[in-house]
């Protein structure tokens, strides 16, 4: 860290003709925007809501179930959670952690269940899902594969049902994370070993903000997973037991 | 226990315990309805109300909605309840109390109404606040004097006192400071230049505090900072001998909630004293800091009161500030919108959140302010947050949190602006902490209308913040 005597020195000793082009220099933060009296011009105001506007439709345009599929390599299963609609799903997690009533899976006793999930951003899904599922196999050899799962109105949690119902011995959950005004697009990968309901956060690992160019590309994340998928099925469990090679955090 | 009942519209409604009766008297908002503990229709959440306006105030002194024995918030509230502050009003219902506080606050009696205090629960303050529409909220928060200081003076009348928040997902000391002289620049910063740390490890709490503290001493502002890391990682910032104005935590309305914070009332109590004996204060000594919210119990999973029955997000969240009281704060805030859609869902249960939580930390005596923000899957846009921060500023708020540009490029949600703070103060002819105005005034960057100054690059007398900077 930088001393912080010379911090605000070199904030602003540059500053030259321009201390505002300085202040913007320093940090992404929306510094030194000018103002239209007490409030902000129009072109920054502007340019907030533009932010804003990519988040909330990146929340509220549906998954495109179809066009996600057609995307996908091989048979593709589709679940919904017992959330009925968005605004249900937005208010009562709880709902979009459970499957639809009457949903039916087959048991596949295979290794991995990988499922796609809308979250909070089916943008992300659309954008990275396939190219990550897509790199995420490729490095698992070894390793025998349930059909790709497509999960709609989905929470992390999902996942456990999900691969309960499958009989895999792990689940990966590809999920639309949280859109910020920067990003609305950033998709965040779940690890559970041994998946079924009432699985707990800090049982899992969490690789986020998957989102080239910007974020992490679906190599860098792929190895990742892959990594600690191995580690995973050494030590029998996921989570805060693999803390080494990941974070476990807090589900979407 | 009493079972109590109404009839309305020819239905009979009963309310077996005091937890329902609360829970179901509460405005809609989804983080009832996610606990289970909601009205299930309009009615009977006005039938709750009602029998809810009958109820003797004393009644919260003797009936509990979380256990005395299991609960040591519970034991605080009760064991330190002063009865005489208590007298003006113990003969009085929920609903006469709420006719007083209107009565007093349309006359102007600050007195009658800031001396209650001690007297009063976070129950009683919850259940009179459930009896009130928003501008009933707003009237009598106005007239709730509470007035804290450490290096400025906070909740005098007609002002308006800002948290300055340059939060940089690095911790990146130039950018932080871009952050801050850009929100000086604007008149931001006098409740506190507070940061939440990207990561709580105590080397990186140390090196921000003295970042801090050497931008604030070679300003010569007078203000305070504060860097909002865990009490414990601030004890052993502490311990090392660093600058530490507040002692800053997260708490909650129940023991099991603070237990899921990782903090107890004896903890608190160690690290108040650690700030107080560095004795850093000019013009008070009040070291703490606290940030509440609702929802905050149930997302822990300790929402839970008597039967092990879920009790509603407001109540709990009042107890809080029975917590927070304890501890003299200089300033404590809720967090209105951060939590999400699943415990306030949209414009209209955010807008009354943050005034209840405004009266009801007014009226327990404590500094109140509010983070007005919002989550982009929230249904809350800029629209919601400004109405909000004009009502607040009406009732008398003692700081709103700020950032540039609305957006917190750290903890990725959105709060106010520095210029939505200039905004408010102009809509309602508010100022800025005295000390802290006269700091703008000896800055040139004030108009001669007391208004903050707009700075352009080429104007020498404005740039006066920066030139020192050099100096």
């Amino acid at each position: 860290m930088t001393a912080p005597d010379d911090a605000a020195e070199m904030a602003i000793s540059a500053a030259g003709d321009d201390p505002w082009a300085v202040l913007r220099s320093a940090t992404r933060a929306r510094v030194a925007l000018g103002r239209a009296g007490d409030a902000l011009p129009t072109a920054r105001e502007l340019e907030f809501r533009a932010a804003h506007a990519a988040a909330r439709d990146a929340v509220h345009s549906p998954l495109d179930v179809d066009r996600l599929r057609a995307d996908l390599d091989g048979e593709v299963l589709v679940v919904a959670s017992a959330a009925p609609d968005r605004a249900t799903y937005l208010q009562r997690p709880d709902l979009g952690r459970q499957l639809a009533e009457g949903t039916t899976l087959p048991d596949t006793g295979a290794d991995l269940a990988v499922v796609l999930a809308d979250g909070l951003s089916p943008r992300a899904v659309h954008a990275h899902g396939p190219g990550l599922a897509a790199a995420l196999i490729e490095r698992l050899p070894g390793w025998s594969v349930a059909p790709l799962v497509v999960a709609t109105q989905a929470r992390v949690a999902l996942g456990d049902a999900i691969g309960a119902a499958l009989g895999v011995r792990a689940v990966v959950v590809l999920i639309g994370e949280r859109p910020g005004l920067s990003s609305a697009d950033s998709l965040g990968v779940y690890l559970t070993w041994d998946p079924r309901p009432g699985r707990v956060d800090s049982e899992r690992n969490c690789v986020s903000n998957v989102r080239p160019p910007h974020g992490l590309s679906y190599a860098q994340a792929a190895d990742t997973v892959a990594t600690l998928l191995g580690a995973a099925r050494e030590l029998g469990a996921s989570g805060v037991a693999l803390k080494d090679e990941g974070p476990a955090l807090p589900a979407g | 226990m009493t079972v109590r009942r109404t009839t309305l519209g020819g239905h009979t409604y009963e309310f077996p315990t005091l937890v329902e009766l609360m829970a179901r008297a509460t405005p809609l908002r989804s983080g009832d309805v996610l606990a289970g503990c909601a009205a299930e229709s309009a009615a009977e959440r006005v039938a709750a109300q009602t029998v809810l306006a009958d109820l003797p105030l004393a009644t919260f002194l003797d009936e509990q909605v979380v256990g005395y024995d299991e609960d040591d918030v519970t034991r605080l509230v009760l064991d330190t309840h002063d009865a005489a502050a208590f007298a003006p009003v113990a003969s009085l219902t929920v609903g006469e109390f709420r006719d007083r506080l209107l009565a007093w606050a349309a006359a102007g009696d600050e007195a009658s109404i800031s001396a209650l205090a001690p007297g009063l629960t976070p129950e009683m303050v919850a259940a009179t606040s459930k009896l009130m529409r928003n501008a009933d909220l707003v009237a009598v928060g106005r007239r709730t004097r509470v007035v804290t200081g450490l290096r400025s003076t906070l909740g005098l009348p007609g002002t308006l006192a800002s948290r300055l928040q340059p939060n940089h997902p690095t911790d990146d000391p130039v950018g932080v400071t871009a952050s801050i002289l850009d929100g000086l620049l604007h008149g931001s910063g006098d409740a506190v230049i507070g940061i939440n740390p990207a990561t709580d490890s105590p080397v990186r709490t140390v090196a921000l505090l003295e970042l801090l503290d050497a931008v604030i001493s070679r300003y010569e502002i007078p203000t305070q900072s504060c860097v909002l890391a865990h009490v414990t990682t601030t004890l052993r910032a502490l311990e090392q001998g660093a600058p530490v104005d507040l002692v800053f935590q997260s708490v909650a309305g129940t023991q099991e909630g603070n237990r899921g914070f990782g903090v107890t009332l004896d903890l608190l109590a160690e690290a108040r004293a650690g700030a107080l004996a560095l004795g850093r204060g000019t013009v008070g000594d009040n070291v703490t800091y606290f940030e509440t919210g609702q929802g905050s119990a149930l997302s822990a999973g300790a929402h839970l009161g008597i039967g092990g029955r879920p009790v509603d997000q407001q109540t709990l969240e009042a107890r809080a500030y029975g917590v927070a009281r304890h501890f003299e704060p200089l300033l404590v805030n809720t967090v209105v919108g951060f939590i999400g859609p699943e415990y306030l869902y949209d414009g209209k249960q955010v807008l009354r959140a943050g005034l209840e939580d405004h009266f009801c930390g007014k009226l327990l005596g404590l500094p109140m302010g509010v983070d007005v923000c919002y989550t982009n899957h929230a249904e809350v846009d800029g629209d919601d947050t400004d109405s909000l921060m004009l009502l607040l500023g009406a009732a008398g708020c003692s700081f709103v949190i700020a950032v540039p540009g609305s957006d917190d490029v750290m903890l990725h949600y959105q709060s106010l602006s520095f210029s939505d703070v200039l905004t408010t103060r102009s809509v309602l002819g508010l100022r800025p902490a005295p000390e802290f105005e006269a700091w703008l005034a000896r800055m040139d960057l004030l108009g001669d209308d007391g208004r903050v100054r707009e700075v352009s690059a080429d104007a020498p007398a404005a740039k006066a913040l920066l030139a020192a900077a050099r100096s």
